[in-house]
């Protein structure tokens, strides 16, 4: 009964936030919020530009790369640095070459994927100067990619998709800032740490215990975590740890928090492009994949776990509880488990390595559609915008007319950008995944050994090619070889499909608009939802099958069997 | 090119400037000022509420196993072991789970080994009882998790029964605002009482 309660308030809080929440960003990304106008004019000066200087597809999406680029060096800078820099209570040292390296990438990628243990490795310097404020700007990078595209669709014969810096500093100031501020005070308020004070040992009289306890900044980075679709935590376990996500109201909380951006996306959307009937039909194909993987991941949690069943505790009341928290009980895992698999946020309250193998499934595969349902901060809307693409030129081949979308004609060259933004993921993970099983380096990563051990591999290779960043923690990840080929999946993974995505915006943006007619396809029916999540299945569901079924579904079919 | 390069550079330094420390330390002294207790932890007089602890004696209600049994920590095995926010009894670890998978043969044996662990106590578990957590030091148990374990401290402590079902009662919270989560008990604070009672009884 809880847990329907729980989906009722997040539908209903989810839902006010998509409206207003959405409209927001349409009036902060059209230029109509000033409230920060003194913050706001000085940066222009610094940054020396303004509002009205536009830029082409090629200088945004260049824009980008040269900012990103600034990003990696300073973020692995600082971690190669750590050791000389203040703020280190615990004295940890310098962060080595290959897992900087691997950091700096995850980071930039808005990934957080981590092959390392915070409160063992990173200083408050670098969680706070390094991580937190990637945390910060790389969500942002995603969002104004997503605007810039959506105005290829927006504007008419037009050669400019906006200014990269106007809309980074906006999206920053009026958007990420005071959520990410407000959050992380109730954070702070329901039990998470927020001290620079450095560890506190306790001696307990009752039990004899003594404790050198982790804290640190962690309550604020907590909000920007998840409200930026990021998952880094400051601690090794993530969310699973009191210190970060101390209650069911922050376990709420951070469902909400992932949720909320990606969702509203698609209303500024509709906003942006004069029909909020279009953004409410792209809403609809992502909340029905969503919901449906929340139904079966957490019916399957619910289920109890093999091996302790198999130890002789046959009911088990509670679900599947092996690496899960009491607090939050198993289906709220799932929950969480799922809201971060499918934004790319890859923040875990739970131990996904030690799900039910069709839990485990459900995670795995909710990232292989392509992180669209509804996706990272920007990056959903502008990947879901590309299925979009695919879905009217499928439409289009059945009824036999030149496909149009938004009164936009739907070209070779527009179809040769969406067929490359969708198809860089599938083939970037299957053949990483496939060199990563046929080298001694990469298979003696996994924990687990029989078909989860395969599952642990290719669940590490598809979250970093997705930008996600959750793991089955199991794998040791921290080798030069998966620091390597982890950083190559996840930049790959990024801007494989970003600049393709602003090249559309581009392609677009020049095109006029064709006035609609009868024959008009339309994209704001259930046809076109249905055609959309066909597109979504199709690429990640036939593409993975194969690998998949040697993953979780041989385990899920095991009966029995212990590995 | 090098205007981008230019303007790079100087977004990068606001951002390490206002996304970093601004946000970071304004963040840190709002909260110290208004939730001071939260803010540094949690802390009390025995250890924080937030964080388990390993309650290896029959005398004291125990936690989720995460340092119980196959998962007690062996520096010479390299276990570092659950319940060790950075160093538990002078072991070094930090937060984390087991990772085992639900078909590993790791996960039934050390399952086993704590289900007979249990029994050997005279207590039946239930499944949280047998399994460890996400944090690695999970400071909650359910209330039936605690009920179930009222003949082994019974017996070690001398209590009745009954007293434990209703200092069981009395410490347990209910799920947030009546829906989020479940309800649980803090074995910190379920202990504290505890020895509040024995201190009481004698």
């Amino acid at each position: 009964m809880g847990f329907l309660w729980t989906i009722v308030t997040l539908v209903v809080a989810l839902g006010l936030t998509w409206r207003y929440l959405g409209s927001y960003m349409a009036a902060v990304f059209d230029g109509r919020v000033h409230f920060l106008g003194a913050v706001e004019r000085p940066l222009y000066r610094a940054l020396g530009t303004s509002p009205d200087r536009e830029q082409t597809w090629r200088r945004y999406a260049t824009s980008v790369v040269v900012f990103s680029g600034v990003s990696f060096a300073l973020t692995y800078l600082l971690l190669r640095i750590q050791g000389s820099l203040p703020l280190d209570p615990q004295h940890l040292g310098a962060v080595g070459p290959a897992l900087s390296f691997n950091t700096a990438a995850s980071f930039l990628t808005n990934t957080n994927w981590q092959n390392y243990g915070g409160e063992t490795t990173m200083s408050y310097f670098s969680q706070i100067g390094a991580l937190m404020v990637q945390q910060f700007v790389s969500p942002a990078v995603g969002i104004v990619a997503a605007i810039a595209l959506v105005r290829g669709f927006a504007r008419k014969e037009s050669t400019t998709i906006g200014n990269f810096w106007v809309d980074l500093v906006r999206c920053l100031f009026y958007v990420l800032l005071p959520i990410a501020f407000l959050a992380g005070l109730v954070f702070v308020g329901q039990g998470a740490v927020q001290t620079l004070a450095g560890t506190v040992s306790i001696h307990d009289a009752m039990n004899g215990v003594t404790q050198t306890i982790a804290r640190g900044p962690i309550g604020f980075m907590e909000a920007i975590k998840q409200l930026g679709t990021n998952g880094g935590g400051f601690l090794n376990a993530n969310s699973a740890t009191p210190f970060e996500n101390p209650t069911a109201l922050t376990n709420w909380l951070s469902i909400y928090l992932m949720l909320a951006i990606p969702f509203s996306l698609t209303y500024t959307f509709g906003k942006l492009v004069g029909s909020v009937r279009q953004g409410r039909a792209l809403l609809a194909a992502m909340v029905l994949v969503f919901g449906v993987w929340v139904g079966f991941t957490s019916y399957s949690e619910h289920q109890g776990n093999p091996a302790v069943a198999a130890a002789g505790i046959v009911h088990q009341s509670t679900g599947n509880m092996v690496g899960k928290e009491v607090r939050f009980g198993d289906t709220s895992s799932a929950l969480f488990a799922v809201a971060s698999t499918q934004t790319s946020t890859g923040s875990a309250d739970a131990s996904y390595d030690s799900f039910t193998p069709m839990g485990g499934f459900g995670l795995l595969t909710g990232m292989m559609l392509g992180e669209v349902t509804p996706g990272g901060s920007g990056t959903g809307l502008y990947t879901m915008l590309i299925y979009a693409i695919v879905a009217v030129f499928i439409g289009g081949l059945m009824i036999g007319r030149t496909p149009e979308y938004l009164g936009k004609k739907i070209q070779a060259k527009e179809v040769k950008l969406a067929g490359l933004g969708s198809l860089v993921m599938p083939l970037l993970v299957l053949v990483l995944t496939a060199v990563a099983v046929s080298v001694h380096a990469g298979r003696i990563g996994p924990l687990n050994s029989g078909p989860h051990g395969f599952t642990e591999i290719l669940y590490a290779l598809t979250s970093q090619g997705n930008n996600n960043g959750s793991a089955f923690g199991g794998l040791s990840g921290n080798t030069p070889f998966y620091n390597v080929v982890g950083a190559i999946d996840m930049l790959i993974g990024r801007f494989g499909i970003m600049i393709p995505a602003l090249a559309l915006g581009g392609s677009l943006a020049a095109k006029n608009v064709v006035p609609e007619s009868l024959g008009t396809f339309r994209t704001d029916n259930t046809m076109f939802v249905g055609l959309v999540i066909g597109v979504i299945v199709i690429i990640g569901g036939l593409t993975f099958f194969p690998a998949i079924s040697l993953g979780p579904i041989v385990e899920q079919l095991s009966h029995g069997k212990f590995f | 090119m090098l205007t981008n390069l230019r303007r790079s550079v100087v977004m990068a330094a606001i951002s390490l400037v206002v996304f970093g420390f601004l946000y970071a330390l304004a963040g840190t002294g709002v909260a110290q000022l208004l939730f001071p207790h939260q803010a540094n932890g949690s802390i009390t007089a025995y250890g924080s509420t937030l964080i388990g602890q390993n309650w290896s004696s029959p005398r004291w209600f125990h936690g989720r196993p995460d340092d119980t049994g196959p998962y007690a920590s062996n520096p010479k095995k390299g276990i570092a072991g659950g319940d060790n926010p950075l160093f538990a009894n002078g072991v070094a670890g930090e937060s984390g789970a087991t990772n085992l998978g639900p078909r590993s043969k790791v996960l039934l044996a050390d399952t086993k080994a704590l289900v007979s662990y249990w029994h050997r106590h005279g207590v039946d578990p239930t499944e949280d009882l047998v399994t460890t957590s996400g944090s690695g030091y999970d400071p909650d148990i359910t209330p039936l998790d605690a009920v179930v374990q009222i003949p082994m401290v019974a017996k070690a402590t001398g209590i009745s029964p009954s007293a434990l079902r209703h200092l069981v009662a009395a410490e347990t919270h209910g799920a947030e605002l009546g829906f989020l989560g479940s309800s649980y008990v803090d074995v910190l604070q379920l202990n504290e009482a505890l020895a509040h009672l024995e201190r009481a009884g004698r």
